[in-house]
């Protein structure tokens, strides 16, 4: 900026004020207020629940530091373990499962379908729905006494058991059914969106050269979908780190504490035990978590836009 | 005095610097077109006239007043875009006035020029439709109406004819050639097309890399180019360049081209056209610029007293374009294109007679590519 | 030569007919859940402990109904999931009007106003949608108070405005991004300054997105339970808040037909957006996603 004005000294006027007047400052003074609002409400907010992660607040914030402790003692607790194992299986069964629905139903339905519409609209209509919602309709499903497991027992089959419900080991597994049946279809919608927009004549070349239509799937289409598959992940990723509402109503989190994942563990310690510094230490490394997979997405996504 | 006058002026996009101290002036009623590759910096100039992007130095005047700095509504310019910038919510008619009615044009003048401007384009039946309704052509001429509505000082107007199919745009050439003629208004007219700049302009800039190379009539432009960069950017099909060795046998120049498995051709440089340029470079690599025009078919009852020099070669390809015929031809270690007339029968394999035209030939420095004669 | 081509299509009818019954399998699989509770929530709550979940309601009564949305118990009180409900959208509707305000603003001025930095500016806001909102909890329970809304619906509407504009911004973004910056060039040719840019060139053609957003933003908003519950008084709840509430509401007996009937009442209104614009949902899904 200083080289140019000089270059341009015989000009009264610098550029920005003359060339279009305040006209220039306008776009600058519209984002203001989102900027401010960004870096104190988003930017802000994470320094200060990092700093409370480093105090021994309890019931109310203070700030008496105790370095990392609290990271210390959530790394004792045997309940954030439960939670963060449980986030792992729940998060690893929920993006594969959807991901195998999602591809399989958009190749179905990409064969020239009647009632594409409609069936894409029952596919997709869970994603409306909100998480406690879903919850409580499963709950209500799942209950062995009165959903799935009385229904199949009154059919005759007396031993059937489905009980994952109040099962402390399986519990962590009908999150990941009423999850899957909400977000499913959603990653349908996206690989359907993919598929279309692949150029018809690629398939017809491939075909042409004869191969058959699951190989021209295989080996010509999927790797056009490998953007999607990556997004798709991602998404799905960040649904499952981000999970709450579908624990609190589904199963509380119980029995016990055998369906807890660290959202939900975050949100009891710091507004039901009166454990601000603990809960603050958690949401800090749930955020570590969801840079963890943001950070190489966003990388890749910079770099394939650079090159393309 | 000029009516737009560019004056040293030079942009950076961060480090890369575009336009290169650009100069350039034009009288009132001239039609100035800048022509050149794409990212020759022709749009980014028309920009910075337009006062879409600030110059980093230099000055710009219209009508004799600097405007370097003032926003681009305070320069009374308008501008047609190339993908014409209808505005999509708005009718045909809305279109046109939408400028007068910033300006705070009243009412019945702003109808009186819509209807002044729909009529000189023919475009009156569409004024109520919307962009979305109108064919390419159509959206074109609404384009050229609302500049043509606020009868500003210039003009620009940026590639206008690149979006329609070859016919079209022939029609909408002449078109706006007759306008220009009619209402005497001042252009500048960015194109990268080398015919509409050698049918429409009085003054044409070759442009490349930020640089102008060469500011002309199309005539200079075409007949006289300053380098093989403008030689071969203008003319269709492009000029040949034939890599040769320049000789001097006493007063006579010649322009001595290896040929292989054959003995070396050697086409005498007319002596009047022998230049001081040309001497520094005897015995050195030069090229040999010859048009597709300076070769004629040999005619035997005209051998006589016919110009030029005669050379005979195997045709490779016959290309009939209807009112003439191309050929393509081995000469020396290139392939180069002759036109000859539509009644020339000759097929591929047949060695032909042809005439070089060495007084409009045009030699250049091999290495600088600059202009020798 | 007749033969094979009749194999052929016999095998292709075959496998067509696989297609379809997957299809159809799944479409039941993703309808039997709404089925279930549309028809538990109209049996009464003997036939419930008589039948299955799929016995069809004998006698199917709106009573569930009547209930859910004016007695049933949420916690301390029995007033039903109504007063939550009207609550929901009167935290709803502010929220995504200012929202979607700020974010078309917001997606002009990046988009045809570029400037220095702006490229930043973006993605320095962009990051607030990828954070997992348990990190700004207590610091946002500390501002509301400090502010003096904490438990307000007008500190409700205030949360969600200010982790939606990243949200609508990135519509926006996007959407203005494939607007010709040629008709803000003319326009400005033309003697049209900032906002009257906005407003007579991009807003006239922008109502695509603008239902991308409020729907986006509506199904959000209706469908938040971690804002609302963490920032809510019994009076102040999101009907969200109330139906989890009503489900866990340990005292007398389950009514699961009241359950069901409060679940299909907070589930409505997105339903509802959902089928009359279901296209711009799917728009809004994959464009809230798939950046770029």
């Amino acid at each position: 900026m200083k080289n140019t004005s000089t270059a341009r000294a015989g000009h009264p006027a610098p550029r920005a004020s003359t060339l279009s007047g305040w006209q220039a400052w306008l776009p600058r003074l519209v984002l203001a207020p989102s900027v401010a609002i960004s870096l104190f409400f988003v930017y802000g907010f994470m320094l200060w629940t990092f700093i409370l992660s480093l105090t021994s607040s309890r019931m109310l914030p203070s700030y008496d530091f105790v370095g990392f402790g609290q990271y210390a003692r959530l790394m004792q607790n045997e309940r954030w373990w439960v939670a963060s194992t449980n986030l792992m299986i729940f998060g690893s069964l929920f993006v594969v499962i959807c991901l195998v629905i999602g591809v399989l139903l958009a190749m179905l339905l990409d064969q020239k379908i009647r009632q594409e519409g409609a069936l894409r609209t029952i596919y997709l209509y869970p994603m409306a729905l909100s998480f406690i919602v879903t919850g409580v309709v499963w709950k209500w499903l799942l209950n062995p006494s009165l959903g799935i497991q009385a229904m199949v027992r009154s059919w005759g089959f007396e031993s059937f058991r489905f009980d994952w419900l109040v099962d402390s080991d399986m519990v962590i597994y009908t999150l990941v059914i009423a999850a899957v049946w909400q977000a499913s279809g959603f990653v349908m919608a996206l690989f359907l969106a993919g598929l279309r927009g692949i150029d018809d004549s690629i398939i017809k070349a491939a075909q042409l050269d004869g191969a058959s239509l699951p190989r021209v799937y295989w080996r010509v289409v999927m790797p056009c979908l490998r953007p999607v598959v990556f997004s798709a992940v991602m998404i799905l990723a960040h649904i499952a780190i981000k999970s709450f509402d579908l624990v609190v109503a589904l199963t509380g989190g119980g029995p016990g504490y055998a369906s807890d994942l660290p959202a939900t563990f975050m949100y009891a310690h710091a507004f039901n035990r009166a454990q601000i510094g603990l809960g603050s230490a958690s949401a800090m490394l749930m955020l570590g978590g969801v840079l963890a997979i943001l950070i190489p997405y966003l990388y890749s996504e910079l770099r394939s836009r650079r090159h393309g | 005095m000029a009516a737009l006058e560019i004056h040293n002026v030079s942009k950076d996009f961060g480090s890369e610097r575009v336009l290169k101290d650009v100069s350039i002036s034009i009288d009132s009623g001239e039609f100035l077109i800048l022509v050149g590759p794409s990212g020759c910096g022709k749009s980014t100039l028309m920009n910075a006239i337009a006062g879409l992007e600030p110059v980093t130095s230099g000055n710009i005047y219209i009508d004799g007043e600097d405007v370097t700095w003032r926003p681009p509504a305070d320069r009374d310019i308008a501008m047609v875009f190339q993908s014409y910038a209808l505005y999509p919510s708005m009718t045909v008619r809305q279109n046109i006035s939408f400028g007068l009615e910033m300006r705070k044009v009243p009412k019945p003048e702003r109808e009186a020029a819509v209807e002044r401007v729909a009529d000189l384009l023919q475009i009156t039946p569409l004024l109520e439709r919307k962009p979305s309704q109108l064919s390419g052509g159509q959206r074109q001429r609404v384009a050229m109406g609302r500049a043509l509505a606020r009868e500003p000082k210039v003009y620009l107007f940026d590639e206008p004819l690149s979006n329609l199919d070859a016919k079209l745009r022939v029609d909408m050439r002449t078109e706006i050639k007759k306008l220009h003629q009619r209402l005497g208004t001042t252009i500048v007219y960015v194109t990268h097309d080398q015919v509409e700049a050698m049918t429409l302009a009085d003054c044409i800039a070759v442009m490349r890399d930020g640089h102008i190379l060469q500011l002309g009539s199309p005539d200079e432009v075409y007949n006289n180019p300053v380098d093989m960069f403008v030689a071969g950017f203008m003319g269709s099909p492009s000029m040949n360049f034939i890599s040769a060795m320049l000789e001097r046998d006493g007063d006579d120049y010649a322009v001595r081209i290896a040929t292989p498995n054959e003995e070396d051709l050697c086409l005498p440089w007319p002596t009047a056209r022998v230049t001081d340029a040309m001497t520094e470079q005897l015995g050195k690599p030069v090229i040999l610029g010859l048009r597709p025009e300076h070769f004629s078919e040999e005619d035997e009852r005209l051998s006589a007293q016919a110009e030029g020099t005669l050379l005979h070669a195997s045709v490779t390809v016959v290309e009939p374009t209807g009112a003439d015929i191309l050929l393509r031809l081995p000469l020396g270690e290139q392939e180069v294109t002759a036109r000859v007339g539509p009644k020339c029968a000759v097929s591929p394999g047949e060695r032909l007679a042809l005439r070089v035209d060495m007084a409009r030939a045009i030699l250049f420095n091999a290495e600088t590519e600059k202009r020798l004669a | 030569m007749a033969n094979v081509i009749r194999r052929q299509t016999l095998a292709a009818r075959v496998s067509r007919l696989a297609v379809y019954s997957v299809l159809i399998l799944a479409a039941l699989f993703y309808l039997l859940p709404l089925a279930v509770m549309l028809m538990t929530s109209v049996k009464p709550l003997s036939e419930i402990s008589a039948g299955t979940l799929l016995t069809l309601p004998q006698n199917p009564t709106l009573a569930p109904w009547t209930k859910a949305w004016g007695e049933a118990c949420t916690g301390m009180r029995c007033d039903g999931v109504g007063g939550y409900f009207w609550n929901s959208f009167a935290i709803v509707i502010p929220a995504v009007l200012i929202s979607t305000t700020i974010g078309a603003l917001n997606g002009y001025a990046l988009t045809k106003w570029r400037f220095k930095g702006s490229e930043l500016v973006f993605a320095l806001m962009l990051f607030g949608c990828f954070i997992p909102f348990q990190v700004v909890l207590l610091p946002m329970a500390q501002t509301l108070g400090w502010l003096g809304i904490s438990s307000s619906r007008a500190g409700l509407v205030l949360v969600h405005v200010v982790f939606g504009i990243a949200f609508t911004t990135l519509f926006f973004r996007n959407f203005y991004v494939g607007i010709p910056n040629e008709l803000v060039s003319a326009a400005k040719l033309d003697g049209a300054g900032f906002f009257r840019i906005f407003w007579r060139i991009l807003l006239p053609v922008s109502t695509p997105i603008i239902v991308v957003s409020v729907i986006w933003q509506f199904t959000q908003i209706w469908n938040d339970f971690l804002f609302g519950v963490a920032f809510s008084a019994h009076n102040t709840q999101p009907v969200t808040v109330a139906l989890n509430n009503l489900v866990n509401t340990s005292t007398g007996v389950r009514e699961y037909n009241v359950d069901m009937a409060a679940a299909m009442i907070a589930a409505l209104p997105t339903l509802v957006v959902y089928v009359l614009a279901g296209k711009y949902f799917v728009r809004g899904l994959t464009a809230g996603s798939v950046k770029g």
